[in-house]
């Protein structure tokens, strides 16, 4: 270890307990700033989550609970405060947690990530007010020339500044671990998941400045115009490029909680980091996908963006598909569950919401999210796609599905782990990512099925009895936004099973003692060792992954053939 | 474990497993074809969009309308008495979005080519024709000309389905085709 000289101030005297689940060295500030951030990521879970029920019934034909303009009120803040807001309160927990924690490191400077803590909170509520103020219905998305109030746009560009403060501290803190050797090698590989999400942040946060800043000056009269194609094109940067961030965070959390419950060890580091570097070098020009079929963008320029240069970061998504659940039979086999091709699967501790809730979003995000993603961010299908019920179909079943599931169910193990209570209501939470899973497969499925027969997404009334001339989508469309409806209901009880569970653990849970953690050990004892020692090659057998894997691709290929039929079969344009 | 380092230094250097190579190379197989397909389509396909866009003032495409409008309107239809309008095939025909229609109502023949221009006078709005499911995002100040082909007689929905405010939902427009004389 280098010596390092040091000028000014001393480093801080951090104070740390030493885990008994995991033995890692836990730095008090970092354990509170990831309580913290991870009880104000639930609280806008819930809020944007009602928001969501209110607009999942407003859109069941036979409910159409809200008046137009509560319906549009509740769909702005249902997309910023479970897309933003609760998503990416998370994620900081989740960037100090591979920070400070697993690399049993102090955290840099608390007081900068209390000062990042508090400015997207005080961003977040402004942008709630404004919302609720009524006058910034303008969807997440606020496309100019529309105009939010002032304080919509000033509440997120706070939010984002806080964002970035909270980055830099978790960079700070790798050069801080770096500096004091808190490790040996190289950083693990759910840090090199955090390292890769928050580089993109980095990238999305400066996309979002760069537009929003400009965005606030022309809502207060100071700049006269800001070009349509531009906004949309300047905004994505970060309004996909987050979704990016979200797909490094849960998928980091997918190794994660292998990791933990399985003591899982990834196939091949190589891979699997060859596969988060592809996410950095190409997710960022997904800004394309939302562009596909706009004025003044040339199909040159669409074809390479929307496609990640050559489908490049589809290819670290696809290495993951296979990585993680080979990580998670490997073990399994190295336990003894080695009859047939799927006895590892059957046998898997399924009564553990964390690892019930990490395989759900795998399967869910690999099968709906992802391959509708690809198909909706085909240049050409998308003029049979684009702003239809697809489009939230698609996402739904990629940051419903995929991160919130998978941060739903990390959560059974940061309540023990980071809150030190026991989990409350075991059934409830047993049950709760089944009940959460299967309400977000109907919602992405059925808003998908009616965006394939034109209904409209964000839309109040698909009578249009008002309107001065008449138009009927298909009975079945009806029959989709209906089952939609429904599906949502569950979602959204499934959502109320986790914020109950949680809240309670969190304020009423039993301590979890240090007695306690070595009486019930909450990781697998031994797991770890037994799985330590291979990767090499020939050595490793997979046929469930394989298959599985089989069973997606041939589904994927299909389904990708289809729509370029359906396609096929619509008028002739040039 | 995935949570702590790598137990061999030099991970890089670790042989790879060999179902992991066959599927990453399957996968990068897989992208290129995903990514020449759409190349491909641009020269055997029938939809694609087209990439002729003009910046213009709202004012001028309204004018450019309106001018088609008072040529070619044969009736009027709907409880606000909007023209329909049968401008001669092969010919440029124009539907402007504005809070809350589309203006004006066309009567195109079937199998006939059609230059359409579409534009916005205030907002973003959605050209969404159905049943066809033919989804064209529209800008103020942008003009989009494409060529278009009507298959099939019938009446045909233009929705609004970019969210454009409280009156959206009532943002209906039209299209007929009729046989070709």
């Amino acid at each position: 270890m280098a010596s390092i000289a040091h000028t000014g101030t001393l480093p801080r005297a951090a104070e740390f307990r030493t885990c008994p689940d995991t033995g890692l060295k836990v730095d008090l500030a970092a354990e509170k700033l990831i309580r913290w951030n991870a009880v104000v990521a639930v609280v806008f879970l819930a809020i944007g989550g009602f928001f969501g029920l209110l607009v999942a019934l407003t859109r069941w034909p036979a409910v159409h609970l809200l008046p137009a303009e509560w319906f549009y009120l509740a769909l702005t803040a249902h997309g910023a405060d479970v897309l933003l807001f609760w998503i990416i309160f998370f994620e900081i927990a989740i960037l100090y947690f591979a920070s400070a924690i697993l690399l049993s490191c102090r955290l840099a400077t608390p007081r900068l990530a209390w000062l990042g803590f508090w400015l997207m909170l005080a961003g977040a509520l402004l942008a709630n007010v404004a919302v609720l103020q009524g006058e910034s219905s303008v969807m997440f998305t606020s496309y100019v020339p529309m105009q939010a109030a002032p304080h919509f746009y000033l509440g997120l560009i706070l939010f984002a500044v806080g964002t970035l403060v909270a980055v830099a501290v978790f960079f700070g803190t790798l050069v801080i671990a770096k500096d004091e050797g808190t490790y040996e090698g190289s950083v693990p590989l759910v840090t090199f998941g955090a390292i890769a999400a928050a580089i993109i942040a980095v990238f999305t946060i400066t996309s979002g400045a760069i537009i929003l800043i400009p965005t606030f000056l022309w809502s207060v009269g100071l700049i006269s115009h800001i070009d349509p194609v531009i906004y949309k094109v300047v905004w994505w940067g970060m309004g996909h490029s987050s979704q990016q961030i979200n797909v490094c965070a849960h998928v980091a959390v997918w190794y994660a909680i292998a990791a933990m419950v399985l003591g899982a060890k990834p196939l091949s580091e190589k891979v699997s980091r060859f596969a988060f570097l592809m996410y950095i070098l190409f997710l960022q020009i997904a800004a394309a996908h939302h562009l596909l079929v706009e004025p003044g963008i040339s199909s040159e320029w669409k074809i390479f963006n929307t496609s990640y240069a050559l489908y490049l970061a589809v290819l670290g998504s696809l290495i993951h598909g296979l990585s993680v659940p080979g990580a998670i039979e490997a073990a399994q086999r190295r336990r003894g569950y080695t009859k047939g091709v799927f006895e590892w699967l059957r046998k898997a501790p399924w009564g553990n919401p964390a690892f019930a809730g990490m395989f759900l979003s795998l399967v869910m995000f690999g099968f709906i999210g992802g391959i509708s993603g690809v198909v909706l961010g085909s240049e050409q299908i998308n003029l049979i796609m684009h702003n239809t019920m697809y489009v939230p179909g698609h996402f739904h079943g990629t940051v419903v599905a995929g991160t919130t599931l998978a941060f739903m169910a990390i959560t059974y193990l940061v309540v023990p782990l980071v809150f030190r209570r026991e989990i409350m209501f075991k059934k409830l939470a047993q049950w709760q990512p089944y009940v959460f899973g299967l309400g977000v497969a109907g919602i992405s499925l059925f808003m998908m099925g009616a965006g394939t027969l034109g209904v409209s997404r964000r839309h109040w009334d698909i009578t249009f009895s008002d309107a001065p001339v008449a138009f009927d989508y298909p009975g079945t469309a009806f029959l989709m936004m209906g089952l939609n409806g429904v599906f949502g209901v569950l979602a959204a009880l499934g959502g109320l099973m986790y914020v109950v569970v949680v809240v309670g653990s969190v304020f009423f849970g039993e301590r979890r003692t240090e007695e306690k953690a070595r009486a019930e050990p909450l990781l697998p004892q031994g797991g770890a060792e037994a799985v330590a020692s291979y990767g090499s090659e020939g050595t490793l057998k997979l046929p469930g992954t394989i298959t599985l894997v089989t069973i997606f691709f041939v589904a994927f290929v299909l389904y990708y053939f289809v729509n370029w039929k359906f396609l096929s079969e619509v008028w002739p344009l040039s | 474990m995935a949570i702590h380092p790598p137990e061999k230094r030099i991970w890089w250097n670790e042989p790879l497993e060999k179902s992991e190579v066959t599927w990453i190379t399957i996968a990068f197989i897989w992208g290129l074809v995903m990514f020449f397909t759409m190349v491909f389509w641009h020269f055997t396909g029938e939809q694609n969009l087209s990439n002729e866009a003009y910046r213009i003032h709202p004012e001028t495409f309204a004018e450019r309308t309106e001018a088609m409008v008072d040529q070619y309107t044969v009736r009027e239809e709907g409880e606000t008495g909007l023209p329909v309008v049968h401008p001669p095939p092969g010919s440029d025909v124009y539907m402007l979005a504005r809070l809350w229609e589309w203006w004006p109502i066309l009567e195109l023949e079937e199998g006939k080519n059609y230059r359409l221009h579409l534009s916005s006078m205030d907002w973003q709005h959605g050209f969404s024709l159905q049943p066809e499911n033919i989804n064209i995002q529209v800008h103020p100040g942008y003009e989009l000309v494409l060529t278009l082909t009507p298959e099939g007689i019938g009446e045909y929905g233009v929705v609004c389905n970019e969210y454009c405010g409280i009156g959206h939902h009532q943002m209906v427009g039209k299209i007929h085709v009729v046989a070709a004389k």
